[in-house]
């Protein structure tokens, strides 16, 4: 049934988060330039401009008042959307943090790309995985459809659990590169996601404050009623996954295990990299019984349904692209921590900046990491 | 005027005794309906609009980050014309959030002409923070980041203003509140983006008595300091005609002029000299 009411097209991811912009219909578009996510905006800009989308699309001085306005649209009750990436990210990173405690369902697409300095344009997840303890939700797209359906499929969990969320597409390597997908139609999205209602929007008749500063315990039930929030968030994720699969035939789950049987040992890695992992695994350039363990949502981080994929595991290898200096990889510090009592997890960081990370080098690092002691593999 | 009349503000507040800043938006929430958006980013009036779950002015109101009050603006004020609502989006906000750290998004917001009042709270430094400098603190005065006194003048956030071209700009002085309240008004009536700068004395940063703070303002008015204008479409006027009182007795009434020299207050008048020649030409100009 599904099948009719989905069309098939060729789209870049940057394309794809567009598409999946025109179909949610936020109302609100403030956004600021940064490589690699101009072509999301860009597009935007021309369905605007053209009455495709009818949206008050704002081009501001900066990221900061970019997100800035995207809250003061949801503090009105209003859907919002921007996009960003690497220091536009960072330049935001303050009203994350103020999104999250005020608890407005934010959704912010980030074509991830390393940070400065030295420069760099090309990817790596430093950017998107430093905003980790920003209060917001972070899922992990590894293909344009994926960028497509999880945009949507955030804002309904965003707006389910009043917690903003942040959609991560690789750099290029995702954002720049066409793939055949489908995209669902209208009357799907709106059967899935229901028109935007805030209960803490402003509304004119009563004097109504946001914000003022609380006594300490009221400030520390704020934040633990938004720790406990994101846990229960977990299961909504799951149970939108389901129904997004039921509408469109495409299932996803927050880990996502493909393991050969017997399989002793596997990659864990976030984004891009997995679809490179399941490639080798599928051409045979993996050893035989080695898998993949593919993360798609960081933020809640789901622990259980993490051990449970690992249960039958002698190892991970978990490839990193981002860095918590003076201790491991993210990704790696994150897995480790969870996979403690269940199997070894050793750690590589496999690219910044963009360093090509083909089935080569992952073989390569593969190897080393299986017979060193180092706690954490650089190439 | 009804010195009773609190408009939409509380009677009682937590600012410190002799607040300007509390008393301009005694005067402000006289005048403004009471559906208008108060936006206030950090600053003393984070503290002043009242502790959770308390708020002393009747407005819907909302806190932001030190630089975001123009972003949230913005949002809302967008937001709002997708619901068709009209009412008012007035930004609340001190020097520090005007002239320093929301500078940028201030004169973003003011060339994208955003249908904002924007109203600068003006005690000349960051006073929440406890009395530091900022581009607004005038020459020779001191701050804790200045205890030897600002070398550079204040910054002349009209002038930068009025060459954006924004459709109404005014200053205003809590020492003269029917002027005030008139002036909020008329930006009431106009759209765009409208910004008023108010004088309001802090006693406990100008190290002044409590009772002095309607004094220090008329005094600074007197004298030329704070000059009363509006500039409309990028047309000076002055609103008021100082009497031009020695700028000694602004000063005396402050701790924070006390160690200025001879040789300093007589640069101060210098540099006021200049100000008011640079508003003589612009006023002169639009008479061409
Ligand atoms: C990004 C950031 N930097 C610094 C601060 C600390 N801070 C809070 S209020 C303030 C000064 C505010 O000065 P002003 O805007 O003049 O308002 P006032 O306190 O004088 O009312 C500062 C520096 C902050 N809240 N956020
Ligand atoms: S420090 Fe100054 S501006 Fe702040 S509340 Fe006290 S008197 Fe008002
Ligand atoms: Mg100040």
């Amino acid at each position: 049934m599904y099948n009719e009411a989905m069309e098939r097209r060729i789209l870049t991811g940057a394309e794809a988060v567009a598409c999946a912009v025109e179909l949610v219909k936020p109302e609100v578009i403030p956004v600021y330039p940064i490589t690699p996510q101009t072509h999301i905006i860009e597009k935007l800009a021309g369905c605007v401009a053209s009455g495709r989308l009818s949206a008050e699309f704002i081009r501001v001085e900066s990221e900061m008042t970019a997100i800035g306005a995207v809250a003061g649209a949801l503090v009105e009750g209003i859907r919002a959307f921007t996009a960003t990436a690497s220091q536009g990210l960072l330049f935001m990173h303050e009203v994350l943090h103020w999104i999250a405690g005020g608890r407005l369902p934010a959704v912010v697409a980030v074509c991830t790309r390393g940070v400065g300095a030295p420069w760099t344009l090309w990817c790596d997840m430093q950017d998107v995985l430093s905003q980790r303890d920003t209060g917001w939700m972070q899922v992990f797209a590894s293909s344009a459809q994926e960028a497509l359906d999880f945009l949507i499929l955030a804002y309904k969990v965003a707006e389910r659990c009043s917690i903003p969320a942040m959609v991560a597409l690789d750099g290029f390597l995702i954002s720049h590169t066409a793939e055949p997908l489908e995209v669902v139609d209208d009357e799907v999205v709106s059967q899935f996601l229901p028109p935007f209602e805030f209960e803490l929007a402003l509304k004119g008749e009563d004097p109504f404050t946001l914000w003022p500063i609380p006594g300490a315990e009221k400030y520390y039930r704020i934040r633990k009623e938004l720790f406990e929030d994101h846990r229960k968030a977990l299961d909504v994720w799951m149970e939108e996954f389901d129904r997004w699969y039921s509408l469109t035939g495409r299932r996803y789950s927050p880990v996502e295990a493909v393991l050969p049987e017997n399989a002793k040992e596997a990659f864990v890695c976030v984004g891009a990299l997995s679809g490179t992992v399941s490639h080798m695994m599928k051409n045979a350039l993996l050893d035989e019984g080695v898998g993949l363990i593919d993360i798609k949502l960081f933020r809640p981080f789901p622990e259980e349904l993490l051990r449970n994929a690992a249960s039958s595991l002698d190892t991970v290898y978990v490839i990193d692209k981002a860095v918590s200096y003076g201790r491991s990889g993210i990704l790696g510090e994150e897995v480790e921590a969870a996979l403690r009592d269940v199997c070894r997890v050793k750690n590589m960081v496999g690219s910044l900046g963009g360093l090509d990370l083909g089935p080569e080098r992952i073989v390569e690092l593969y190897r080393r990491a299986r017979d060193s002691r180092e706690k954490v593999i650089w190439i | 005027m009804d010195l009773t009349d609190c408009g939409l503000m509380e009677p009682g507040h937590i600012a410190c005794a002799g607040c300007g800043a509390a008393l301009a938006m005694k005067m402000v929430s006289r005048v403004i309906p009471e559906e208008t958006r108060v936006v206030v980013p950090a600053g003393c009036w984070s503290i002043i609009m009242g502790r959770h779950p308390d708020l002393c002015v009747r407005v819907p109101n909302v806190h932001t980050p030190f630089a975001l009050a123009c972003g949230f603006a913005t949002g809302m004020r967008a937001a709002l014309r997708r619901k068709n609502g009209d009412s008012p989006v007035l930004v609340w906000a001190g020097d520090g959030a005007t002239y320093d750290i929301g500078f940028g998004a201030l004169s973003a917001a003011a060339e994208r002409n955003e249908d904002i009042i924007y109203v600068c709270y003006d005690n000349e430094a960051y006073m929440n923070t406890g009395a530091q400098r900022s581009s607004s603190t005038p020459y020779g005065a001191w701050t804790t980041t200045t205890p030897d006194l600002k070398r550079e003048d204040k910054k002349d956030v009209v002038f930068i203003l009025a060459e954006h071209g924004i459709p109404y700009i005014a200053t205003a002085s809590v020492s003269h509140p029917d002027d005030l309240m008139k002036k909020v008004k008329k930006a009431l009536r106009k759209s765009g983006f409208r910004f008023i700068l108010l004088f309001t004395p802090c006693p406990t940063g100008w190290m002044m008595e409590e009772s002095q703070t309607v004094n220090a303002a008329r005094l600074a008015v007197e004298a030329g300091v704070f000059p009363l204008l509006e500039v409309e479409n990028g047309v000076f006027r002055v609103t008021y005609e100082p009497s031009w009182i020695p700028v000694e007795r602004y000063f005396e009434l402050q701790g924070r002029f006390k160690d200025l020299d001879e040789k300093g207050v007589s640069s101060f008048k210098e540099r006021l000299e200049r100000r008011w020649r640079r508003i003589r030409e612009r006023v002169k100009d639009a008479h061409l």
